[in-house]
């Protein structure tokens, strides 16, 4: 099985389905000749031409409203946002329109499109290249938000993406690009959209997150292994609408429970999972329900010392599950 | 003598059915108005004044391939592609048989997709890019349908038209933006909408042929359709028809138009009522006798009777089905 970076199983998930189904098409920003602005369409403009990987002109709104009618028709378009940052012009598109055909016509008509975008901060962004704006679309019932965390979910979820028959708005973590590696089988697989993962398994604090900060819990508990804490870790993978299943077994499963974001705190996608274990889980909690996420401040600054204040991060995590663990 | 319509290519079965579609329309409008102030149903939201655009509009497309986007007030244009009287008085009434939204969206909010008519919400002129999709989606997969696209010259300023319409322009893609300038958004006029004279005025800056016609008159609108579809279907890409009509009456049956403009300025535009000048025409050149008319009314009467009881009869859907269809659910019993 071939190691390869994030990015790369994202690259290598658009050439597969557009090579199985001619129906499938690629448009945004800089996604033709220069193959994207982080080479996620590396080389689709050279394999399948102009016609199916289109340079759109620079207006978020008909990205995804064209989109919505080629979609329609019956094509299977994969938009790409070139950071999440710039979506809020398509909100109208998203919300009003593709979340919503289906719904609207009685399943008449139906809009399987996929919209992908990088989101997340740790890259010297600033305010409006580092935000995670999922919050903003969960709670919008029809839209599914998917946000992998490895290159093995990335490819396969964005496979189920594509093959879905509603829109999905597909969230990638922008620093795990090429900071993320793992084993992706060279084969077709996909992974089903609805469902969450255990990432560790743990005895004493269960921490849910997603995306990159998977990533930065995994690592803080391996340093927590050592001093004897052992962690549990769920990734949700989508987070609109979630696997309560999953949560709720999770958190039952060692009473204490941490929910990480890198968005603002309130009104953030863990706050639903908090709700949901909340209604399920009272009488299996041994402490109260701990989040750990960005400041309620806009977005995330420049400088670095003030980005680094913003981002959450290994330490953080760690500091968070030991507290846990000693309520 | 060769009639106007003649000279369009247009024979006489062909003027009288657009003429029986623009009057069908207007007698199914003003039934809604009358169930609207006897209580039998919430809401109208109205055609009048805007049937000859529509229907001559949409007798120069192919009404067997091409695909339309409509908008609220698009009551001819829905019944020239397919939709019947049954049909539009169950979206009227809200009932579950309602073919555009088993009676989930406010009445005139269209949709069939067997007809090829997109669904639409209520937020303007988002169904403008996706018109502009459809025709992506054709040429990709090597179908030549177009798409003809409605909107009011207040959604013209909206940035959802100035996107979609620089996506068609740029993409060469064959698609009719038809704006119904009906001189009006709710109670804002054109002088308060527009810095341009006219709609049309906007299509040069999105490389794209402009032109404006007598909204009232449908074989002007026909002759200006034909030119754009020809161009699309020929690849010289989008054009922007501007049909200036009047909205005769308020915005819908919660509005009241005399908070915003006059009596008099209301029946001087009744005068030039598409439906009575067409009717006019047809009478000057003896497609429309006496005889055809009074069976065209006593035939259109029966339609609407018919699809107003029927629909009234026809059950509302169960309320548990409001929560079905937020997904695919193929393979669920």
């Amino acid at each position: 099985m071939a190691v390869m970076s994030y990015i790369d199983a994202i690259n290598l998930a658009l050439h597969e389905e557009m090579e199985r189904d001619e129906n499938v098409f690629v448009l945004g920003e800089d996604v033709g000749v220069r193959g994207g602005v982080f080479l996620a369409t590396k080389g689709l403009f050279d394999k399948f031409g102009e016609n199916r990987v289109i340079d759109t002109p620079l207006a978020e709104s008909a990205i995804v409203g064209v989109g919505i009618g080629a979609a329609m028709y019956g094509t299977r378009p994969v938009a790409e946002i070139q950071f999440v940052d710039f979506i809020l012009p398509a909100v109208n598109q998203i919300v009003s329109e593709a979340a919503k055909t289906r719904y609207r016509s009685n399943n008449d008509w139906s809009v399987p499109m996929t919209i992908r975008a990088p989101y997340g901060g740790g890259v010297h962004g600033a305010l409006y290249h580092s935000q995670s704006l999922e919050g903003l679309f969960s709670g919008t019932p029809g839209l599914k938000i998917v946000m992998p965390s490895t290159p093995y979910d990335a490819k396969g979820l964005l496979k189920a993406a594509i093959r879905d028959n509603d829109p999905v708005l597909f969230l990638e973590h922008k620093r795990a690009y090429r900071l993320i590696k793992g084993e992706v089988p060279e084969e077709d697989y996909t992974i089903p959209i609805d469902k969450a993962e255990v990432k560790r398994q743990g005895e004493d604090v269960t921490v849910i997150t997603y995306g990159l900060a998977v990533h930065f819990a995994l690592e803080a508990a391996n340093n927590l292994e050592k001093e004897g804490i052992s962690t549990h870790i769920l990734d949700l993978r989508t987070v609109y609408p979630l696997d309560q299943q999953a949560i709720i077994d999770a958190a039952s499963k060692t009473g204490k429970v941490l929910l990480v974001t890198e968005d603002n705190k309130e009104g953030s996608v863990i706050g639903e999972v908090a709700a949901i274990i909340g209604e399920h889980c009272l009488f299996e909690l041994d402490a109260p329900i701990a989040r750990l996420a960005g400041p309620d401040v806009p977005s995330m600054p420049y400088a670095p010392p003030m980005e680094k204040f913003f981002m959450i991060n290994p330490d953080k995590i760690e500091k968070a599950i030991r507290e846990l663990a000693e309520y | 003598m060769v009639t106007r319509h003649q000279k369009l290519g247009l024979d006489d079965t062909a003027v009288l059915k657009m003429y029986e579609t623009m009057l069908l329309a207007r007698r199914i409008d003003e039934r809604m108005w009358l169930l609207n102030r006897s209580g039998k149903i919430p809401f109208v939201v109205s055609c009048q004044g805007q049937e000859a655009a529509q229907v001559g509009a949409a007798f120069a497309l192919d009404r067997e391939k091409d695909y339309v986007g409509a908008y609220y007030r698009d009551l001819a244009l829905v019944l020239a592609f397919g939709m019947t009287s049954r049909e539009v008085m169950l979206n009227v009434f809200a009932k579950s048989e309602d073919p555009n939204s088993g009676g989930r969206q406010m009445p005139g909010h269209y949709g069939q997709k067997k007809n090829r008519i997109l669904t639409h919400s209520s937020p303007v002129t988002t169904q403008v890019a996706h018109a502009v999709g459809i025709t992506l989606g054709a040429r990709m997969k090597g179908d030549s349908a177009i798409s003809l696209v409605t909107f009011g010259e207040g959604s013209s300023n909206q940035g959802d038209f100035h996107e979609a319409a620089n996506f068609a322009g740029v993409q060469k893609l064959p698609v009719i933006f038809f704006c119904e300038n009906n001189k009006y958004a709710i109670s804002v006029p054109t002088s308060k909408q527009l810095a341009c004279e006219k709609v049309s005025d906007r299509a040069i800056g999105y490389g794209m042929y402009g032109k404006t016609v007598d909204g009232n008159d449908p074989l002007s609108v026909y002759e200006a359709v034909k030119y754009a579809a020809d161009r699309g279907r020929k690849g010289e890409g989008p054009s922007l028809i501007e049909a200036v009509c009047y909205r005769l009456t308020p915005h819908s049956s919660d509005d009241d138009d005399m908070t915003y403009r006059t009596k008099d300025e209301v029946s001087e535009a009744k005068k030039k009522d598409g439906v009575l000048t067409f009717a006019a025409y047809l009478r000057e050149v003896n497609v429309l006798t006496e005889d055809i008319e009074a069976a065209l009314e006593e035939k259109i009467k029966h339609l609407v009777d018919d699809a107003t009881d029927y629909a009234d009869a026809a059950p509302f859907a169960e309320p548990e089905s409001s929560l079905k269809y937020v997904y695919d659910e193929k393979g669920e019993i």
